[in-house]
């Protein structure tokens, strides 16, 4: 008889990086008793590879930068598909979670006046980014570890969460086993928050951290929750494209905020055609488009990327400025960028949608459950603005844990049935028993999912291509539902873990792909060959999608609109207007 | 391109065992130009052997979790390239040695992390207004410390850890260069150098900077951590003159 | 495909600690240890068989110059009127001796090479029952701030030296302005052990190291520029180190050469 470790908590968070620490904080501040379960070590989460910096409008650089230029920023960069709530919340909260950061002792960069230096970063109006160097995500992160371990909030490392449980509607826990040793444990939770980030790993040329299978959307999805703006994925326009290990490694957007210019192979500053007015600094759905068309057309690089260039700057201050990307391109390309151009070219970035949530307390429709940062939709709207990203792990992450210790103080007692547990339980033990009959290879698998999802549901979308995804994907569901680990042995059984990964991953391709297809326009992180324009229809509507196993239903609705915005949001638009 | 990268086929060892014992068991595979050594491993894990395991998550070294030693050496396996290890010899992939083994690649560093929570954190000074202000050059100082990616191998490398097994009494390089983000930290408003002293034991380093070598980050770990913490100690517990004219104590910090 | 290439033995991941030397390291880590070896050893043997042997004040004179050896500075007598048959120059070489036995740099290399705790990184040491780094028998590395002092007043004396090393005393009694090969070998010796004595770690401490906020008032600014320059010295350390024993080193075997004969040191005087 398999003895499973049990543990209650009032509130239980999923996920380790920037807003689920935040909200484990929040939430251990506010007095609850608090868990939070990384799947990796902690520290080590998909946050610390943040590079660029947080979008705050202190106004440090900028006088008159306030909230409502950010909140504008952040709804044309999203293409108005935002939640309106969001989106202000961010604008207006950013700032104060930025200056809590360095009361708990994060450093970073300052300017002449001994405050916080904030740099340009692509579709902000102002200089905006408060940074240290090129790695803020790591500042973020090691902030919030050192601030959470002495919160008293409990600490799961390298527990891997296979199921939420569920009493009636309502979750009250989770089901894992922890990878060292492959022993099982439940949590029972009055609250659970879900901070799992998002899933890059779906495709094959991804920025993100191995442990972005999009976890979260899938444990949201068969509690019942429902999920928003699946369709937008955002394409960084610059990831590594040579040498072949490292395609897909994100070089920051700080490159091209510190002044560095992109070429084609015939010398030309291509960006000049596709927004003279930003150029470089254009939205990243832009210059991730300009370059995958300027590659396709033929002026692309040897690699296949653009030419993006620093040269032209000092190189000590390249060196100071962007530290990590000089080593990078240094140690893994043997290129000087100091002397040489870069070769980049789009990769998978970061997923605007997400499980939706109400904007103050991050509750989704599932009582119990609630969930903040890349795990929810929203926010971002169509695209989300680089710098955009750290700043809401901390605003919804605080909400998302006030919100929890709400829910958790307003319940009484709860307790998980013995049969859920059972359940998770059962199919846990069965995905590592093995099976004789069925030897499918786990890693080749995900390959053939990335390699689906390449081809019919990147960058560029047709509905042939996506109609061809969403088959094959549908498909590899389905062996990934009988998928078994290679191997039966319990302790840290790489096999094991991502069995559980896949049917995650496949199920947010399903959603990708079924929601890009219904979706006949073009904007931000979704084109369409065959529909290139803006749609009157689609630019007032979000699609939700909830359902059953691979059974998606997907319902347009219209946006979130806040009527107290509406005349912000109509001045960037005449502006816009005016100036084109 | 500056350095020409080679691809080709190679031999790995790889260490493979558990909690007791194991072996170093021999991988052919051919190569890409420019593959890190994670690369071959997890190659190898998706084609030969499905339950290798190992610990990696971003193969961008900013998460530092691929430590191993490598012919011998602690280092990253994501910053580690095929085509700069000698050619025509196996390359060796074992596990870190100061720690627990878990299985495999993967050791149990659980130890640092309780480390980390016996040292107080950032506690600001009193009086500071709700905007701090500081100046580039203190910023400058403290994040050096700052890039730290937590991968251990200046934990992994040190003879007081690795050899003479001291956990109970040093911290190690790696909470060496925390302390020192602290005790630099311009706003703190704690004295950490009695913790420094004598929990965190800065007087086991004998400085032979293998710590500082192995840094992936290239934090100058010995000269601008340990030696400056091992100075300040020096300040307040062996030099009289200092005892003489400063009698006040550090303005602005309370002894913890 | 994979193969096992030996038995099964015990897990290095925190087994049983080895035995000195032991590595996976596959490169020469064991050079650099014998040739700090081979060269601290050396000019440890020739000083003290140097000091030992030239009880007597070992000065250069070239047509009236004075060039002292930087082993035998200050030149006690002629300077201070202070006069011993025995070999005097312990009584000031304890000072930059004392500063490079403490030094954070030899510390580093004296540990290696010679007590090998470690003897490279990754390599085993020697196994000692009770390992104590510096806190009880090496205590007294702690006091490395006071052999700095004694060290700088010493090139201060250095300074002197080569000052004093310009002026020939012609044959009326006055003064004249010349110059030597010595003398510019003496010069080249004081810029070295300048270099490595205000690059010193515990210097880097006192100059500016130990603020808690370098940009808080206008002295700690200063202080701030001024730990910069000592840094930027810091960081090459090791070289200013080796560079200036053996430019000492150098220096005295020069003067020594022609002091005894073997040459004369040529000059010019103006």
């Amino acid at each position: 008889m398999t003895v499973i470790e049990k543990h209650d908590y009032d509130v239980v968070v999923i996920g380790s990086g920037g807003s689920g620490l935040r909200a484990a904080i929040a939430a251990a501040e506010a007095g609850a008793k608090t868990a939070v379960i990384c799947k990796s070590l902690l520290g080590k989460a998909h946050t610390v590879m943040a590079e660029g910096g947080m979008a705050a409008s202190l106004g440090n650089m900028v006088p008159e930068d306030n909230w409502r230029t950010h909140f504008q920023d952040t709804m044309f960069g999203g293409k108005y598909l935002n939640n309106w709530r969001m989106a202000e919340l961010h604008a207006k909260e950013v700032p104060d979670r930025a200056i809590e950061l360095e009361h708990w002792g994060a450093i970073f960069d300052r300017n002449d006046d001994r405050k916080m230096h904030q740099r340009a970063f692509g579709g902000h109006t102002h200089n905006r980014l408060v940074h240290i160097g090129d790695r803020t995500g790591l500042e973020l992160i090691r902030t919030l570890q050192d601030k959470t371990v002495h919160s008293n909030v409990d600490v799961f490392m390298e527990t891997t969460i296979t199921r939420l449980l569920k009493d009636g509607d309502r979750v009250v826990g989770a089901f894992g086993f922890k990878r060292p040793t492959g022993e099982y444990l439940s949590f029972s939770s009055k609250a659970l928050v879900l901070a799992t980030g998002g899933s890059g790993r779906i495709y094959k040329i991804t920025s993100n951290s191995q442990d972005c299978t999009g976890d979260g959307y899938a444990l949201a999805y068969h509690a019942g929750a429902q999920l928003v703006d699946m369709e937008f994925v955002q394409f960084h326009p610059t990831g590594m494209v040579f040498p072949p290990g490292v395609a897909g490694l994100l070089v920051t957007e700080a490159v091209r905020g510190e002044g560095g210019r992109l070429f084609n192979n015939n010398g030309e500053r291509f960006m000049e055609k596709y927004d003279p007015k930003r150029m470089e600094l254009s939205t990243r759905d832009v210059v991730a488009r300009s370059i995958y068309t300027e590659v396709k057309e033929g002026r692309g690089s040897e690699h296949g990327g653009a030419f993006l260039d620093v040269t032209h700057l000092d190189g000590d201050y390249v060196k100071t400025r962007l530290p990590s990307m000089y080593e990078q391109f240094k140690e893994l390309a043997g290129v000087d960028i100091t002397k040489e151009p870069m070769q980049v070219g789009p990769t998978c970035h970061y997923f605007m949608g997400g499980i939706k949530v109400d904007a103050d307390t991050g509750a989704t429709r599932v009582p119990g459950l609630f969930a903040t940062g890349e795990a929810t939709g929203g926010m971002n709207g169509s695209n989300r603005l680089g710098g955009n990203s750290l700043g809401d792990l901390l605003v919804f992450g605080r909400r998302a844990g006030l919100g929890a210790v709400e829910e958790a103080n307003r319940i009484g007692p709860v307790s998980v049935p013995d049969g859920a547990v059972e359940d998770a339980h059962a199919r846990a033990a069965e995905d590592l028993a093995g099976d004789e009959t069925n030897k499918e290879n786990p890693y080749a698998l995900h390959k053939e999912l990335q390699q689906a999802m390449g081809a019919g549901a990147g960058i560029f979308r047709d509905k042939e291509g996506l109609e061809t995804a969403i088959a094959e994907v549908e498909k590899i569901y389905e062996r990934a539902l009988n998928l078994r680990a290679p191997s039966s042995r319990p302790d840290y059984n790489p096999g094991w873990q991502l069995c559980q990964e896949l049917r995650n991953m496949t199920t947010v391709s399903l959603m990708i792909a079924k929601g890009a297809l219904l979706r006949e326009e073009s904007r931000g992180g979704h084109s369409r060959l065959d529909f290139p324009a803006y749609d009157d229809y689609w630019s007032e509507h979000n699609i939700l999608q909830d359902g059953v196993g691979p059974d998606l239903d997907l319902t347009p609705v219209p946006v979130v609109r806040k009527d107290d915005l509406a005349e912000l949001i109509d001045e960037r638009k005449q502006q816009e207007a005016a100036t084109k | 391109m500056s350095t020409e990268m080679k691809g080709g086929h190679r031999q790995l060892k790889i260490w493979r065992g558990d909690r007791e014992t194991g072996q170093l068991v021999d991988y052919e595979l051919d190569t890409e130009p420019g593959m890190v050594v994670l690369d071959a491993v997890l190659e190898i894990q998706a084609s030969q052997e499905p339950d290798l395991a190992v610990r990696w998550n971003c193969k961008a070294a900013k998460c530092g979790s691929c430590s191993a030693e490598i012919n011998g050496k602690p280092q990253l396996m994501c910053k580690t390239r095929l085509d700069h290890l000698p050619a025509d010899e196996p390359i060796t992939v074992e596990p870190m040695r100061a720690f627990p083994q878990v299985r495999d690649l993967v050791t149990d560093v659980s130890w640092n992390y309780r480390v980390n929570e016996k040292i107080p954190p950032f506690t600001p000074r009193e009086g500071l207004p709700n905007e701090y202000l500081m100046g580039q050059a203190d910023t400058d100082r403290v994040s050096e410390f700052r890039k730290c990616i937590e991968c251990f191998m200046c934990q992994d490398v040190c003879h007081i850890l690795r050899d003479h097994r001291l956990q109970e009494k040093y911290y190690g390089p790696r909470f060496m260069v925390r302390l020192a983000s602290l005790d630099m930290h311009p706003l703190d408003g704690l004295d950490r150098t009695d913790l420094i002293a004598d929990q965190a034991g800065v007087g086991l380093c004998n400085i032979t900077k293998c710590c500082t070598e192995v840094c992936p980050e290239g934090i100058k770990i010995t000269d601008n951590a340990i030696i400056p913490l091992k100075e300040r100690v020096a300040d307040q517990r062996y030099d009289p003159l200092l005892k003489i004219f400063k009698r006040k104590g550090r303005q602005g910090r309370k002894k913890v | 495909m994979s193969t096992t290439s030996e038995a099964l033995k015990p897990s290095p991941a925190y087994g049983e600690p080895r035995k000195a030397g032991a590595t996976a390291r596959r490169d020469r880590w064991w050079v650099q240890p014998f040739l700090v070896v081979a060269a601290l050893t050396t000019f440890g043997i020739y000083t003290i068989v140097r000091v030992i042997l030239s009880t007597k004040y070992p000065g250069v004179y070239t047509d009236g110059a004075h060039l002292q050896s930087p082993m035998f500075s200050p030149d006690l007598a002629g300077i201070f009127g202070f006069h011993t048959k025995l070999p005097w120059s312990f009584l000031v070489l304890w000072a930059p001796l004392g500063m490079r036995t403490t030094c954070y740099y030899y510390r580093k290399s004296i540990y290696r090479s010679y007590f090998l705790a470690p003897p490279a990184c990754a390599v085993a040491g020697a196994a000692r029952r009770k390992y104590s780094g510096e806190t009880k028998m090496l205590l007294f590395m702690n006091l490395h701030r006071f052999f700095f002092y004694a060290a700088a007043i010493v090139v201060g004396f250095l300074a002197f030296d080569f000052v004093r090393s310009l002026f020939y005393a012609t044959a009326g009694g006055g003064t004249s302005f010349g110059v030597s090969i010595g003398s510019l070998i003496m010069l080249i010796n004081v810029v070295c052990l300048s270099g490595y004595t205000f690059g010193c770690n515990s210097f880097r401490h006192l100059i500016g190291g130990n603020l808690d906020c370098f940009d808080c008032s206008a002295s700690t600014r200063t202080r701030h520029t001024l730990w910069q320059r000592v840094t930027t010295l810091n960081v090459r350390h090791q070289e200013w180190a080796w560079l200036s024993m053996f430019t000492v080193w150098g220096t005295d075997l020069y003067l020594w050469l022609a002091g005894s004969g073997v040459f004369t040191d040529p000059h010019h005087i103006f």
